[in-house]
């Protein structure tokens, strides 16, 4: 085990898989030079040379379909946008050509490519650059979502997604790139779709993923020591695939469940958990499932109210005991 | 819907032959003077397949046995068969919708594509793509694809694909008139002349996206736009298949050599509508067409040619045209006999760890039903 940054997991992640294959690049806007915007990708360019690590113009429809096209002949280029946020341009590209390909070429064509790089709000930068967008491209048969909140999950699920052959969409967060956290050596993978219990407890299951796990497990501590209230914390780690059956287990074990997202609620990737977990658990629900998701609008900029625009543990603390009601 | 309501024999079938029968000016050049004359009739015969199986296609289509969308080449033939003619094992291709032409032009069968218009699972791509998506990877051929414009990131992928991996080869990125005011077409010329990357962007202008003019839709020359990116640019009559042939293969050596990337416009023509339900009537005059048939018909030109230079006889140019008609009414047969997908197959080909399920190396539910 080594303590280090979800910046330097990720980061580790890239140098392994750079390392270990020779068809893996790195390309996006300032990670060469610049040493990334966020410095993820920061002594890439010096270890590896221009040929791996490629400094590309802002021009996220162009290198995202160029990567796309790269992938389709073998390359397997890893692509940072510097915020998800600017999929928005490179919508035709990312969700009709690197969802598609495969299907409409009857399954001749595979599209090898990762695309990285933060998705969140919190950091006071207005509506544009604070999208979370995974449940846009989940709802894309033919795609993979992961979303990471501790540094161990970051290394070890982009180093499975590096080695993916399908279309894998890497959903970082900016506020999580200095958090510290134990991180094992090596060459250990994360399979995606398998979700991880960050906290054992038998009153509340609360179902959550990205900086969100992180709220959730805080307000967990605040329900335990001042509500003497045990809540199980269910951090998804991929949106799709998706590890339903973990979430159901949680579910048959407390009987009441909090959705938590860093997610705008209407057609929220809780929309979809919501109905899977009454579908498929509704004898066990002792209770409505109950949803904490970004405040409806779009982000706000003002700093201090922008925190209560987005879950948090206070707010995740008050949804819990409505859902215990 | 004038030209589509007549039965194929319509356009070109006995058109007048253009006067007077005499070689290309074209055919001089040493990239077709290399050619032996049994590959000057594979060319001829290549056209001629498409023009018939299209021709086929719409006949099908007009009995309801093709759904969706159809996007005729006819008129266009020279343009795909000239470009995939140069092909080396190292170059690739990509097009935009209007894709048949250079899906028969890079050698797929016409079997397979008929199957797929039909939306049979012995298609190209077992029903899933239809008319618009056509794809070969066996033959460098990475589709056919329904958004304008939104291919040619891809070509440039290609290009970019075979400089890291150190080939020596092009890519060709074929777009329509129509798509070179998308953004993702700049963006693309930005990144292959930025990274001298091998991509041949092929304008095939048929003065036409959908029913605007290159006049109401495009400001300046089309290629010359290359020269704000630095790039080499010129223009090619796509009338004439040596011509093309001439034409393309200065910029696809510049590729392959230099991995330089260059934007050539062809000019050529369709004869049918933008799709076949295109009534064709609203933007162009019925004698433009028929001007363009008369005089410039890219099979009449090329078989002119060849029968001036002696390698082609009147009744193997007839032969040549009844074999192109039988094989596609064999396709035509095939495409009927052949079964429909079943729903149970709506979820293979969507994700490869799902069709290769014992090397899953994930978990966790793919599908969402």
């Amino acid at each position: 085990m080594s303590l280090i940054t979800y910046r330097e997991a990720i980061r580790h992640a890239l140098a392994e898989e750079l390392t270990r294959d020779a068809n893996v690049v790195v390309l996006g806007e300032e990670v060469a030079q610049f040493n990334g915007a966020y410095k993820v990708t920061e002594g890439l360019l010096e270890k590896f040379g221009p040929s791996r690590i490629v400094d590309t113009p802002i021009s996220e429809a162009g290198f995202i379909g160029m990567g796309l096209g790269a992938s389709m002949l073998g390359v397997r280029p890893v692509m940072e946008l510097m915020f998800w946020s600017f999929y928005s341009v490179a919508f035709d590209q990312i969700l009709n050509n690197a969802a598609n390909v495969r299907y409409m070429s009857g399954g001749q064509i595979n599209c090898p490519i990762v695309i990285r790089g933060p998705a969140n709000g919190g950091t006071n930068v207005g509506a544009t650059h604070s999208h979370t967008p995974e449940n846009v491209l989940a709802n894309h048969p033919g795609v993979k979502v992961i979303v990471p909140s501790t540094p161990a999950d970051a290394k070890g699920l982009l180093k499975s997604a590096i080695r993916d052959n399908d279309p894998c969409f890497f959903l970082e967060n900016t506020v999580l790139y200095g958090n510290i956290g134990e991180v094992p050596e090596g060459d250990i993978l994360i399979p995606l779709g398998l979700a991880d219990v960050k906290r054992a407890g038998t009153d509340l299951t609360i179902v959550t993923y990205g900086r969100c796990v992180l709220h959730s497990l805080a307000a967990a501590d605040l329900l335990e020591k001042e509500h003497d209230i045990s809540v199980e914390v269910v951090d998804l780690r991929t949106i799709r695939p998706l590890d339903i059956d973990t979430v159901l287990a949680s579910v048959t074990k407390t009987h009441r469940v909090l959705i938590v997202e860093e997610q705008k609620p209407f057609s929220s990737v809780g929309s979809q958990l919501a109905y899977m977990i009454q579908r498929e658990a509704f004898d066990e629900l002792d209770g409505p499932i109950h949803r904490l998701a970004t405040v409806d609008a779009p982000a706000i900029y003002s700093p201090p109210v922008e925190t209560e625009q987005l879950p948090n543990p206070q707010r995740i603390l008050t949804a819990a005991l409505a859902a215990l009601e | 819907m004038p030209l589509v309501s007549q039965p194929a024999a319509s356009i070109s079938d006995q058109p007048a032959v253009i006067p007077p029968a005499r070689p290309s000016p074209a055919a001089s050049a040493p990239i077709n003077t290399a050619l032996a004359p049994t590959a000057k009739i594979a060319l001829l015969r290549t056209m001629v397949r498409i023009r018939r199986f299209e021709e086929r296609s719409l006949r099908a289509y007009q009995a309801k046995k093709i759904g969706g969308f159809l996007h005729l080449y006819i008129g266009q033939e020279a343009v795909a068969v000239g470009c995939c003619s140069l092909m080396g094992k190292n170059d690739h291709v990509i097009t935009a919708y209007r894709d048949h032409g250079h899906a028969l032009g890079v050698g797929m069968e016409m079997n397979p594509l008929m199957a797929e218009l039909y939306g049979k699972s012995t298609g190209c791509s077992k029903g899933k793509g239809g008319s618009m998506h056509f794809f070969a990877p066996d033959k460098n051929y990475w589709g056919g694809h329904g958004i304008v414009g939104g291919q040619i990131p891809l070509g440039v992928g290609l290009a970019y694909g075979i400089k890291y991996k150190g080939l020596k080869g092009a890519a060709m990125a074929f777009m329509g008139d129509g798509a070179v005011n998308q953004g993702a077409v700049h963006e693309s010329y930005n990144l292959a002349a930025l990274w001298s990357l091998p991509c041949v962007f092929v304008i095939e202008n048929n003065g036409y996206s959908m029913g605007t003019s290159q006049a109401r839709s495009s400001a300046g020359e089309l290629a010359r736009r290359a020269e704000g990116y630095g790039m080499a640019h010129g223009v090619i009559d796509g009338h004439d298949l040596y011509a093309v042939r001439a034409g393309m293969d200065a910029y696809l050596r510049a590729a392959r050599e230099q991995s330089k990337p260059a934007v050539v416009e062809i000019r050529t023509y369709r004869y049918r509508g933008h799709s076949v339900a295109d009534p064709d009537s609203t933007y162009r005059s019925k004698a433009e067409i028929e001007e363009y048939r008369r005089t410039k018909d890219p099979i009449q030109v090329f078989q002119n040619s060849l029968l001036a230079e002696g390698v082609l006889t009147a009744a193997l140019a007839e032969q040549i045209d009844n074999e192109a008609r039988a094989e596609a009414d064999v396709s035509a047969d095939f495409a009927e006999a052949s079964p429909y997908p079943t729903p149970a197959d709506i979820q293979s080909d969507v994700y490869w760890e799902a069709d290769n399920p014992s090397q899953r190396k994930s978990q966790g539910r793919l599908f969402f039903d």
